[in-house]
């Protein structure tokens, strides 16, 4: 049973979980947009007390998430960091979406040589460790954000093509795919117009996904010291606090953007199950 | 199953073949100059020449290629690092144990931890025990393996002086042996909080997965007469109803296990656990290419062995896959 937006977005919204993720994605939604009037001070800048540096200061009212080893206000930092946040996570989800879906639409549809070479091609994207590839990518390329976005689409479309094709295959079979067939629609037709409509829900399934693995991963390439050295990212904020040992002297400094991070892939983990107990409605729990 | 293993294993040599091409065009083809780490403004043109052509980068592409692929195959030379001027197997060898051993251990508690708890959540159905669990597990999976990583050396090797922050053994140990290398307390206290680490930030898959399944076996008619005949509960849970629920959680270890090693390149970083991943870190921000390039052959070949492991596995529990 397939079902219009409308519907879908009412069951999604029983979902109680759903809502609390859908919540708060768009706290942090709005927050990235009017992050530089949330953030209380430039995220880059040593701030003084009495004259002297802020070094290292616990959570305080003026510094709510303490300071760094060079003074810089935490709180502003992962404030600020969730525009890159939320930048990779939906461009690089987008990317990987669309190229995914036509990968899996074209090689379902078409079948035979078409379909084994680019599932060839796909198995060998799975061969490939995801974080020391993306780390080699960074690092030959200059890193930047539009470069770790590249990075990280290059390879995770490999999913989203596999599941498409899985889905194409089952429909591409299906009486009514034929009957356009015999009416003479060409093949763009009856994939643009048939096909892909059907799919759409499921290639947002899989959109959910990514951009939950593509904040870690974004997270993780600037933790290991290849993320844009002019953007301000809560994997950032850590890459420094350990360089800085703040594992030992400054666990405000570890907990902060670490949180941020859990939370914002924790609502998107929720959101992703609701819209899958919507789609699918085999595993619905009644 | 002789067959069965060595169809896998070339299945497995052909990526792995495949792979090292790629990885070579990506490293020449990529904008930037390998040989900058190691020239100075000092050098005259012909001292430069002369040091791209000791790394043979001088020659065509195609010729380059060819040399590299004879020397690593035949040779199991993969060239001089950039930075520490010694064969580059010299610089990885002993680092490719370290990192199947902590990927080993990772696997095995997270797998062991998954299948326990996710067949107990799914016996005690609509409880906050598996509601709970499955939250820390979800908790686990979003938080990024690294700052886990954080937290807990933070927590139990500063806070409670439990296990040591970093490393794989004390300084100062002189081992005598292979054996003496791995096995000892020493080792293993340093191996544990890495392999924790790891474990729980992928507890989540195994947990799910065992969950999902053990709710269909517990329905079928053998449990009800386990549960007629009296067993205590954990009796009937994992030596009657688990073994059935197994096999799609093992068909999920060969998948995960290359995400799991993925990962293991940050929580290696994180202890300074002397493995392949904590190298193609350094590598990378050094522009030592050799090393780099090697490392991450090397790291695609371990996942491709625990792949042909979990495989292995897989065939041995369920016989039917080795004759499809």
């Amino acid at each position: 049973m397939t079902l219009n937006a409308r519907e879908m977005l009412r069951l999604l919204l029983r979902d109680r979980l759903a809502v609390a993720g859908l919540l708060v994605l768009l706290g942090f939604i709005v927050l990235a947009v009017f992050a530089d009037s949330i953030a209380p001070f430039d995220p880059m800048a040593m701030q003084r007390v009495d004259g002297r540096i802020a070094r290292m200061h616990p959570p305080s009212q003026q510094f709510l998430f303490g300071t760094t080893d060079y003074g810089r206000d935490i709180f502003s930092q992962v404030v600020m960091g969730s525009r890159i946040a939320l930048q990779v996570g939906i461009l690089a989800a987008l990317v990987v979406t669309i190229a995914g879906t036509a990968i899996g639409l074209v090689a379902g549809y078409y079948g035979g040589l078409v379909d084994t070479i680019l599932m060839r091609v796909v198995d060998i994207a799975y061969g490939i460790p995801f974080i020391p590839f993306v780390i080699v990518l960074v690092a030959l390329m200059e890193p930047s954000t539009t470069n770790i976005i590249v990075a990280i689409s290059v390879l995770s479309w490999r999913s989203v093509a596999r599941i498409v094709r899985a889905q194409v295959l089952s429909l591409a079979n299906r009486p009514f795919v034929k009957a356009a067939r015999v009416a003479g629609a060409s093949d763009l037709r009856i994939m643009w117009v048939h096909i892909l409509p059907n799919i759409i829900p499921l290639a947002l399934l899989e959109m959910s996904f990514v951009t939950g693995w593509a904040i870690t991963s974004e997270a993780s390439i600037s933790f290991v010291g290849f993320g844009d050295p002019r953007s301000v990212s809560w994997g950032k904020t850590l890459h420094e606090a350990f360089l800085a040992g703040a594992v030992r002297t400054a666990p405000w400094w570890v907990a902060a953007p670490g949180l941020a991070i859990v939370l914002l892939v924790l609502a998107i983990f929720f959101i992703t199950r609701g819209l899958e107990n919507v789609i699918n409605p085999r595993l619905r729990e009644w | 199953m002789g067959t069965f293993i060595a169809r896998r294993l070339l299945q497995s040599l052909v990526s792995l073949f495949i792979l090292m091409t790629l990885v070579f065009f990506l490293f020449r083809l990529l904008p930037a100059d390998p040989t900058a780490v190691m020239v100075d403004a000092a050098m005259t043109p012909e001292q430069v020449e002369r040091l791209r052509a000791n790394f043979g980068l001088d020659k065509p592409l195609l010729v380059q290629y060819a040399l590299y692929l004879r020397n690593v195959i035949l040779h199991g030379d993969f060239g001089t690092s950039f930075f520490y001027r010694q064969p580059v197997f010299q610089v990885l060898g002993d680092k490719i144990l370290s990192t199947i051993i902590l990927g080993l251990a990772t696997v095995v508690i997270s797998y062991s931890l998954g299948t326990l708890i996710g067949a107990l959540a799914a016996w005690r159905r609509g409880s906050a025990f598996e509601a709970g669990s499955i939250a820390v597990s979800l908790a686990f999976r979003a938080a990024p393996d690294f700052w886990i990583g954080m937290v807990f050396v933070m927590i139990f090797a500063y806070r409670l002086g439990w296990f040591p922050h970093s490393g794989m053994r004390e300084i100062g140990y002189v081992a005598t042996s292979l054996w003496d290398k791995y096995v000892n307390l020493d080792f293993l206290r340093h191996l544990f909080l890495p392999a924790l680490v790891g474990g729980l930030a992928n507890v989540a898959t195994p947990l799910l997965l065992m969950r999902n399944a053990m709710l269909e076996v517990v329905h079928e008619e053998f449990v009800e007469l386990a549960r007629a005949k009296g067993l205590p509960p954990w009796r009937i849970i994992y030596l009657h109803a688990a073994r059935n629920a197994l096999l799609p959680v093992v068909t999920s270890l060969a998948v995960s296990v290359g995400r799991t090693i993925g990962g293991i390149v940050l929580v290696e970083v994180v202890f300074s656990w002397p493995g392949l991943g904590r190298e193609i870190v350094l590598a990378a921000t050094r522009y030592d290419f050799p090393v780099a390039q090697a490392a991450f052959v090397l790291i695609a070949a371990v996942v491709m062995l625990m792949n042909l492991l979990a495989d292995l596995l897989y065939a041995y529990l369920d016989p039917r896959i080795v004759y499809r």
